[in-house]
């Protein structure tokens, strides 16, 4: 390997970056945006479910009921509505996934200490969101429900007794369950392969398409130094924009790096070198720039998107498909990023993921340089 | 002219096939796609690794964890028999909870006593947390009830059994509360937006890049023609897509379709116009394939988060939710669910239909307005 040829080839690729501003800033626009979005814009949890009562009652009793559920931060009314039809109607539309019916009797029921029917209408549409809106209700019915069994126990003169188990939850890591603690570190990994993707896998086709590459073959360049000089301006690029998304995780959303920086980086410089032979291995066997952009977001953003474990726990996944998430390197990136960075762990408890990660990259290196013949078909 | 569109298109065809792997990309990769993602995608929680810390020992916490397995969220991952062992099993991620009962457990709970119970819980993933939280929550408030109950029959002049409200829940749509069937139909919606956005987007760039479009220049097409040239085969792909893996997620998934079949495609239609609208109009402001890739994924990947896909709007700060109007997918989504799950008409969906055609018509006219300055 000649190091000369290897700088005059990523010489020449950084000449091609400069001459299109537009997609070097892309390169730098899209992990900001992706950042601001997950940081600011997006959260799984849940609350101000839209709520519409059909209180058939209208008593000082059913109203002060009702009064529970929106006095609360987790369901915010939409209104009130008079019949059957109405309701299934909010529901349907998506103005109010949850609808609560009151009997007509509600209040004297209250009263007489008779059992109260209370009807609870879900969305179940979006099944994460209708189970926790159905445990909130499940939670100020309860707590209602025992409201009235004390007082009717005094009214009588009785004794109350002691409320027989408390629970003291303490999470671990993520004490506030805060979603960006969970997403941003994640995000690093999936913004990475996508750049990677979206920057290595037409750089070969291209030089093909347009016939450029015959007057590569024709210089006394080798198959290895030009993989590497095409890698190493793009290497520079990803790694700013780690740096850029640590320095905003860091600064903007307050997301806590327990563990050590530099291990954090070096397996993310292993995980980028991977991720772009990846790329350059798409570009190099598909030789069509439209062939290999199609092939690189297949392969590259979705499964780093849902597979990586990023927003979907692999563990709730069924059993083939984690196996199938073994084959996608941003699961370990992903492992180790959220290791590092909540948990702040090292290479002692993570040795398996970098280990996995490291041969990762290295098969990939191998592949594009197998892969490439430096001769006209 | 429509010999010239006729003659446009066969060339499109000939051109996007030519390389059989691109047949693999767009009728293969979509279904497996689909097919991996609709197990992969999933925000159910189940299983969940649990460590138990028992100091107690005694029936009454015995009984406490056999109502956590008999749930059937938690799977008892180990035993633990330090406090050492539980923190180093959730480092290593072995286990996601640990229930800690400390020893006098039995015992306060014989007296009358408040017992209690120590939960712990990894953070990482938040959102899991949230879920195993609440099980928790109502596994423990069921067995605190009971034997609250049996406190009470104990003191004297006490009601036998106090009545309180009885919460009966149904929940429509998805009966059994299955993510899979929430999410499905949006991986379709997001699937064909993918592949019709990355088709267009490099279709006229592709002509520029190679020097093609000056040999179309000479030819007799009107910029129209090309537009329609450049459109047609991308929707028919488009539809063949759609249709495909409908019929995988109908038939492999078991995911109902209690709507209109033909609603669906029209919809589809409508929504295709505006994703092939957007792919054309980063194709004629794009001057290299490498820029119409970028712009694509600038534009697909919030379009993507901005959905309501996986992030639910009504959560999202007021600015955003106002720029989600702008996007396709959200109204398409609404459709597609509307029709899948619900089994709405055009009765409620009429909103979202007339944004998609809007926007379609919009974006089509930018694109071609911007694809005349082109040529000129």
């Amino acid at each position: 390997m000649n190091l000369l040829r290897v700088w005059a080839m990523s010489r020449k690729e950084l000449l091609h970056i400069a001459r299109d501003p537009r997609s070097l800033g892309m390169a730098i626009a899209i992990p900001m945006l992706l950042l601001v979005l997950f940081g600011y814009a997006l959260t799984l949890d849940v609350d101000n479910v839209p709520l519409v009562v059909w209180d058939q009652d209208g008593s000082h009793a059913s109203r002060a009921f009702v009064s529970r559920f929106t006095g609360s931060p987790y369901f915010s009314l939409r209104g009130y509505v008079r019949n059957g039809q109405q309701l299934e109607r909010a529901v349907d539309s998506g103005k109010a996934l949850v609808g609560l019916v009151l009997p007509p009797d509600f209040a004297g029921r209250v009263d007489s200490g008779r059992e109260v029917p209370v009807q609870l209408i879900v969305d179940g549409s979006d099944s994460n969101t209708a189970t926790i809106a159905m445990g909130y209700a499940d939670g100020v019915v309860r707590a209602y429900s025992q409201e009235l069994a004390s007082r009717q126990i005094r009214r009588r003169g009785g004794v109350e007794p002691a409320w027989p188990l408390e629970v003291r939850p303490r999470v671990w890591f993520n004490p506030e369950l805060e979603s960006k603690n969970y997403i941003i570190p994640g995000l690093i990994a999936v913004i990475m392969m996508v750049i990677a993707a979206l920057l290595t896998s037409l750089t070969v086709a291209r030089e093909w398409e347009r016939g450029t590459m015959e007057q590569l073959i024709s210089t006394p360049v080798k198959g290895r130094e030009l993989i590497l000089g095409k890698l190493l301006p793009y290497f520079a690029i990803g790694m700013l924009d780690v740096l850029l998304a640590v320095l905003m995780g860091e600064f903007l959303f307050q997301v806590p790096l327990r563990g050590n920086v530099a291990l954090l980086f070096a397996m993310a410089a292993i995980f980028l070198a991977g991720a772009l032979a990846l790329g350059m291995t798409i570009s190099i066997v598909t030789k069509s720039q439209l062939l290999a952009s199609q092939v690189a977001m297949v392969l590259t953003f979705l499964p780093a998107f849902l597979l990586s474990g990023f927003m979907y726990a692999i563990s709730n996944m069924p059993q083939a498909i984690q196996w199938v998430t073994y084959l996608i390197p941003a699961r370990y990136f992903v492992a180790l990023l959220k290791g590092i960075y909540l948990k702040g762990i090292g290479l002692n408890i993570l040795m398996l993921e970098a280990g996995l990660l490291t041969l990762f990259a290295l098969l990939m290196l191998a592949l594009a340089n197998v892969k490439f013949h430096k001769k006209l078909e | 002219m429509i010999e010239r569109i006729k003659q446009m298109l066969i060339k499109e065809f000939i051109q996007i096939f030519r390389d059989p792997r691109m047949k693999a990309v767009i009728f293969l990769m979509p279904a497996v796609q689909l097919v991996v993602f609709g197990y992969a995608v999933t925000t159910d929680v189940r299983h969940v690794r649990l460590a138990v810390y028992d100091l107690d020992h005694s029936e009454a916490s015995r009984e406490l964890i056999a109502r956590f397995v008999k749930s059937g969220y938690f799977d008892i991952a180990a035993y633990a028999a330090t406090a050492e062992q539980v923190r180093r099993r959730m480092d290593r991620g072995q286990v996601q909870a640990a229930v800690q009962i400390n020893r006098g457990f039995m015992e306060d709970l014989r007296a009358g006593r408040t017992a209690v119970v120590q939960l712990l819980l990894d953070g990482t993933d938040s959102n899991t947390a949230a879920v195993v939280l609440d099980y928790s929550a109502r596994i423990t408030r069921e067995f605190s009830e009971q034997v609250w109950l049996s406190r009470l029959s104990r003191y004297p002049g006490s009601p036998p059994e106090p009545t309180g409200v009885q919460l009966r829940t149904r929940a429509w749509f998805n009966e059994n509360l299955e993510s899979r069937n929430f999410y499905i139909p949006g991986v379709i919606a997001i699937i064909v937006m993918l592949i019709t956005l990355m088709l267009t987007s490099m279709a006229v760039v592709r002509e520029k890049e190679i020097g093609t479009m000056e040999q179309i220049l000479v030819t007799p097409i009107t910029p129209s023609e090309f537009i329609l040239g450049k459109t047609v085969p991308f929707a028919l792909i488009g539809f063949a897509d759609v249709v495909l893996i409908t019929l995988l997620g109908v038939f492999w998934f078991g995911v109902p379709i209690r709507g209109n079949l033909f609603l669906l495609f029209g919809a589809t239609a409508l929504y295709l116009m505006t994703t092939l609208g957007v792919g054309l109009l980063i194709s004629t402001v794009s001057q290299t394939q490498q820029q119409a890739m970028m712009s694509t994924f600038f534009f697909y990947f919030p379009a993507v988060l901005l959905s309501g896909f996986m992030f639910p709007i009504a959560n999202m700060p007021a600015v955003i939710q106002g720029l989600t109007y702008l996007n396709p997918l959200r109204y398409f989504l609404v459709i597609v669910r509307g029709i899948f799950l619900k089994g709405v008409g055009p009765g409620i969906l009429w909103p979202q239909m007339v944004a998609l055609a809007g926007m379609g018509l919009v974006v089509l006219w930018l694109a071609s307005r911007r694809f005349r300055k082109t040529l000129a």
